[in-house]
């Protein structure tokens, strides 16, 4: 089994235990898809409100290029800086303490959020299912009961959590293909698609298409998830970047064709607002074999990303915790399963509370904020990443091409999507951004006293250019 | 490593319990504040004048009107969705302010790692005499 790393004796000794390194390329594929695919099903619409269909598709297309960028940076210093804790524990031997732990929380942040809007997810599929059949059903139960399934699977092992999530993951892949083929007529009969009669102009101009920016990101939300693996791949120099780029590819297909479906069935202004859009595709192409072939493929994306989710956010609070970033009592590992059970268990009920705020734009765009954040901090991470240690001064596992150009062009895009988050979600914006600095000052005069200085450096790396 | 490496103390229980409370009522809090202060997600703004609940006033054609029946959807139950509209006004000290609370947010946290930084590298490869070329 591919544990995590360090377990604590009862004497209160550290014991390092080394992962397994089980993992290949498809298994990084199938974390980072697991994560994502979900926004294929729900949320990458809410951009269609904000912008129109065509405003949406090149939302879809720019923020593409926004996570290549991400995808290719993060391969190199992934698969160099290959441990557990993922950018956190990039931001802590390349930029420094403060901002480890914000990254750290960004992390938590983005992964508890998301993962509550799955739960919420597979509530609301199951009370319009029911509404269909004239029932009336409550989803909190349903939201309460994935969540808990889910951290239970956590608990008890992250290859039994790996593999379930290969496998609906690949189910719910193919399920969008195969609308496709369907609606297409490509899979035999005629196509139903109305593009002509349904699309029209940008409704709100090009401040609309910088708009749709923000919802944008929901199409790939999470792909970078896939650092997570690096300590459990065979050989992370080739592992990470051939999964994380094959997962950038994989899911710029199922975005486009997602797009090219729900645009063709769907009037905009609907599809701005629903739920679940594809499996609102399905009903409207009127055959149950698909309807119950999306209705399933919803759950299971939802699921799968629910699941990586927790996967990831309790190692980043884990990582935290074992560094004392946050408090150690959550850095333990549990002496049976080796899973980060304390931290599992701790933000079950965090993400429970954020599903039943009532708040779930806010939510969303924490979520996604936080995940901007993290890739604001990429784009100034690789530059140092190769400053403090240039090529050939330490051993890459992969050298991403045309440095500095993805590092422009992401740290441009994220500007641009900052803008768009500014004319959606002004306010929230400012309460996030005002959390992250009330919290780094917290973490300055409070919680950084109890964290060991020269230990934090773990990497058998040269001492860095210029300190 | 530095023999006069630091040595942080050891933080009791309840120490680290209201440690992880601080930082969720931040959360929660960050999550309250844009109602608290009045501001609203997604701010749209009324139509000027509202159009009767018809799918020609709604500027349905035959096919969007189809689908939106398929859907389960009436004219009535159509109007709120197809008439709400977002707003894109950009005020420029609002703009401002944003862009000066994440360029500050950055460079603070830039500036402090930094220093910070220096310690970590001090003490895990030991004080450096004279700076590297």
């Amino acid at each position: 089994m591919g544990t995590t790393t360090a377990a604590t004796a009862a004497s209160g000794k550290r014991e390092k235990i080394a992962l397994l390194k089980v993992l290949g390329p498809v298994h990084v594929w199938a974390l980072g898809v697991g994560i994502v695919l979900v926004g294929e099903y729900m949320g990458w619409n809410f951009s269609v409100a904000k912008g129109g269909a065509y405003g949406a598709l090149i939302a879809c297309w720019v923020i593409g290029l926004l996570y290549t960028c991400v995808a290719m940076i993060d391969s190199e210093v992934t698969s160099t800086v290959a441990a557990a804790g993922g950018q956190y524990t990039q931001a802590k031997h390349i930029i420094g303490p403060l901002m480890a732990f914000n990254v750290g929380l960004y992390l938590v942040m983005a992964y508890t959020m998301l993962e509550a809007a799955d739960a919420l997810v597979v509530g609301d599929l199951l009370k319009a299912v029911a509404a269909q059949y004239g029932a009336e059903l409550d989803p909190r139960p349903f939201v309460v009961l994935t969540i808990a399934l889910l951290a239970w699977l956590n608990y008890r092992g992250v290859f039994m959590t790996l593999t379930v999530n290969f496998v609906i993951t690949a189910f719910a892949f193919v399920a969008i293909v195969v609308l496709f083929l369907g609606a297409t007529g490509i899979g035999g009969g005629g196509s139903v698609l109305l593009h002509r009669e349904l699309l029209v102009d940008l409704p709100y101009g090009w401040i609309g298409v910088l708009a749709a920016l923000q919802f944008g990101m929901w199409y790939y939300l999470g792909i970078e998830g896939t650092c997570q693996a690096a300590e459990e791949v065979r050989s992370a120099g080739r592992s990470i970047p051939l999964g994380t780029m094959g997962g950038m590819m994989t899911l710029l297909i199922a975005a486009s064709l997602t797009w090219y479906v729900c645009s063709g069935l769907i009037p905009w202004e609907y599809l701005g607002q629903a739920t679940t859009p594809l499996y609102d595709a399905a009903r409207l192409m009127g055959s149950t074999e698909l309807e119950v072939l999306l209705f399933i493929g919803t759950l299971f994306a939802a699921v799968a990303s629910a699941n990586g989710c927790i996967n990831d956010a309790s190692r980043a609070w884990f990582s935290m915790a074992r560094d004392r970033y946050m408090p150690h009592w959550f850095g333990a590992v549990h002496p049976r399963y080796r899973t980060p059970y304390r931290a599992i268990l701790f933000l079950i009920p965090i993400a429970v509370s954020f599903a039943f705020t009532g708040l779930l734009d806010q939510v969303i765009t924490f979520s996604i904020l936080s995940g901007l954040l993290g890739y604001t901090f990429m784009s100034f991470n690789i530059v140092r990443f190769r400053r403090l240690w240039p090529l050939g001064s330490i051993e890459r596992g992969y050298v991403h091409p045309y440095h500095p150009l993805p590092c422009i062009v992401l740290g441009l895009l994220c500007a641009a999507t900052y803008f768009a988050t500014y004319l959606g979600y002004g306010t929230s914006l400012l309460s996030i951004m005002a959390f992250y600095i009330l919290v780094s000052i917290w973490f300055v005069l409070r919680r950084y006293r109890y964290v060991k200085r020269g230990e934090q450096f773990t990497m058998p790396w040269p001492r860095p250019k210029g300190y | 490593m530095d023999d006069k490496a630091y040595r942080p103390p050891v933080q009791k229980g309840l120490g680290q319990f209201v440690d992880a409370l601080v930082v969720l009522a931040l959360v929660y809090l960050s999550l309250l504040a844009p109602l608290l202060l009045g501001g609203t997600a997604a701010e749209s703004a009324e139509p000027e004048q509202k159009p009767a609940a018809t799918w020609q006033a709604l500027q349905q054609n035959p096919t969007m009107q189809a689908q939106w029946e398929k859907l389960g959807h009436t004219p009535e139950t159509a109007e709120p969705i197809v008439t709400r509209k977002f707003s894109y006004d950009i005020e420029p000290w609002s703009l401002g302010l944003t862009v000066a609370v994440i360029v500050a947010y950055f460079f603070f946290v830039l500036r402090v790692s930094d220093r910070e930084y220096r310690e970590v590298i001090n003490e895990r490869f030991g004080r450096r005499t004279g700076r590297e070329e």
